[in-house]
Parts: C-alpha cells; structure tokens; sequence
C-alpha cells in the first residue's frame, strides 16, 4: 500500500498549502477594506454550512420531521449553547438528547 | 513578559478545552473507521499527523475502502480542505507582524476548531483594524495553545480509536459529536444581524447544494453566506 502513503503526503501537502495560502500572501500586500469587511463573515458562514446539512440531512435526504432525532438533539443543542454559552455543556447535552431520542425509536 | 506569554498560552488551552469533548469521540471513530477501511494503523495514525483535517480524513477512509483512485482522493481531500483558505485568509490579519517560523506552524494548526476559538476571541477584543495595537501582540501564543490542545487530543484519540477498532459501536452516534461541535463554536460568533444573516443563508445553500460533487456545496454556501453578511450589512 505504498501508494497509500504517497496520497496521504500529497493530500497533506496540498492541505498545508490552503491553510498557509493567504497567511504568507497578506505578508505582502495590503487587505483591503472591502475583503477586510467580508472576511468578517468567514467564522458564521463556513461553520452552519458545515452544520445545517449534518443536522437536516441525516441520512442525505431532507428530514425537517419529528422523527429526525439529531434535528431535535441539535435544536436543544442549539438552546443550551444561546442560553449559557457553554461549549462543555452543549455537547453533552446534545449527545445526551439523541441518545435519549434513539432509545425511544427502539 | 515570558509569564504573560505562558500565560497566552494557557488561555488558548483553556478555552480550546471544552471543544475537545468533541472531538476526542471523533477521532475515535475515525480510527475504527480508518482500520475497517483496510488502512494499517501506522497509516491511519500517520494520516493524522500529516493530513491532520478530520472532515477529509473520514471521507479519506471511506474512499479507500470503496478503491477510489488516488488522484480522485487527493482531489477530494484538497477541495474539502478548500475552506481552510478562507479561515487562512481572515485569521491573516492578526499574524501579519510574525516572522516566517510562526507563520509556517501556526499554518498547520489551522484547523476549524483553533480557527473559531481563536477568530472569536481576537475579533471580540479588537473589532476595528487588527493591525493598530500592539498591546494584543501575544496573541500568536493563545492560537498556539488553542492549536496545540486540538492537535495531541486528535493524535491520541485517533490512537485510541485505532486501539479499540471494532469495539466501539455505531449505535452509540459518536459521529454526531461533530456538528454539536460546530454547534458549539457557531453560537458565539453571531454577534449581530448581519453574522446571523450570513450563518442562516450559507446553511440554506449548503442543504440545497449538498448533492455537488466533491463536497463544492460547502464552498459555494460559503461563499453566498459572506455575500449575504455583507448585504445585510449595507442596509
């Protein structure tokens, strides 16, 4: 399986690239105010459309229904993370909810 | 000075902590995963050392498991990692005074979950332009704790996965641990109408673009999320 290792080192290769990419590229020249003001919008946007399509499509179908449980694990989730900010106490919460809710679907 | 640089540190660690609830069960199943895949454990555990991206690291597995040619798995791999471009390209501001040894190992840290504690955290104490202080200029050490604390927590529960192979059942959802981790990280960066605004269109896009191949959706919804922030903003 050396193919296996030569993959991994090009696929890491190219990994450590994009994540250097624009560190090293704004070294040089100057950001400016208009991409300043639309990176501000990297953190939300990147993170929910990671999210949402783990939450909505469990089994990569649309389930807005009652019976899709990690919806619901996430929505409680979703609460405990807006009242308490809690990073901790979010997880467990959630993970705690679906596996409550799997236990009932039997 | 070497008593508030440790002491950087240590609040990179503190708060990378509880995210690591997260991911610790994650890295296990990817090591069960990367076992039934057919993949030795040295590769798997190599795999995460070198590539060091979780996401793309599952979807590695599965690739090799299903005989997908190792063009088509780098081209996967490097097109799910393309987000890292943006969160290198918004992180850049705050490490632009840093010599070139910080910036190539704060490069490989740069993962989603030392990005988002790291992006709050910077963003929520210097709001305006990231360049004009000089009080905030030990911050490359919090990134390095956060980074840190992520990376020996994703070694060592890849190894444990690896250890525990079949033993950990898939009834038990620990991969649903991940979006409660973004969950976690999501909540604390929708500071205002115009973030919510691009949180709730970049997940309505992703949904609906889900069925691109190479996982482009995540990158196009991306992409109108950050549009949608900035239209939001200008009204």
């Amino acid at each position: 399986m050396s193919w296996l290792w030569l993959t991994m080192l090009v696929a890491g290769l190219l990994t450590y690239a994009i994540r250097l990419s624009f560190i090293q590229l704004f070294t040089r020249i100057e950001i400016s105010q208009p991409v300043r003001r639309a990176l501000r919008y990297v953190p939300p946007a990147v993170l929910t459309a990671i999210l949402f399509p783990e939450l909505l499509l469990p089994a990569g179908q649309l389930d807005l229904s009652a019976g899709n449980s990690r919806l619901l694990a996430g929505l409680v989730a979703s609460m405990v993370a807006w009242r308490t900010k809690n990073a901790f106490l979010t997880i467990l919460v959630g993970m705690l909810v679906l596996l409550l809710l799997q236990s009932f679907q039997g | 000075m070497n008593a508030s640089r440790f002491g950087e540190f240590l609040a990179g660690i503190r708060d990378e902590l509880p995210i690591l609830l997260g991911v610790a069960p994650f890295g296990m199943i990817y090591g069960v995963l990367a076992l039934s895949a057919g993949i030795s454990a040295a590769a798997a555990q190599s795999m995460s050392f070198i590539v060091f991206a979780g996401s793309s690291q599952f979807i590695a597995a599965q690739l090799v498991a299903s005989g997908t040619p190792a063009v088509l798995i780098v081209l996967t791999i490097g097109i799910v990692n393309l987000r890292h471009a943006l969160y290198s390209a918004s992180i850049a501001p705050y490490f632009r005074k840093l010599g070139p040894y910080w910036k190539w190992m704060l490069s490989y840290l740069l993962t989603d979950e030392a990005y988002a504690v790291s992006i709050t955290r910077f963003q929520r104490e210097n709001p305006g332009n990231p360049d004009e202080n000089s009080d905030l200029s030990l911050r490359h050490w919090y990134f390095l704790g956060a980074g840190l604390a992520l990376w020996s927590t994703w070694q060592l529960s890849t190894a444990v996965g690896i250890f525990l192979g079949q033993q950990v059942p898939a009834s038990w959802s620990l991969d649903f641990t991940l979006p409660l981790t973004f969950l976690a990280l999501v909540v604390p960066v929708l500071r205002d109408r115009a973030s919510v605004v691009a949180a709730l269109t970049a997940g309505v896009v992703a949904v609906m673009a889900s069925s691109l191949p190479f996982n482009l959706g995540l990158i196009l919804a991306a992409l109108v999320g950050i549009s949608a922030g900035l239209w939001s903003e200008s009204r």
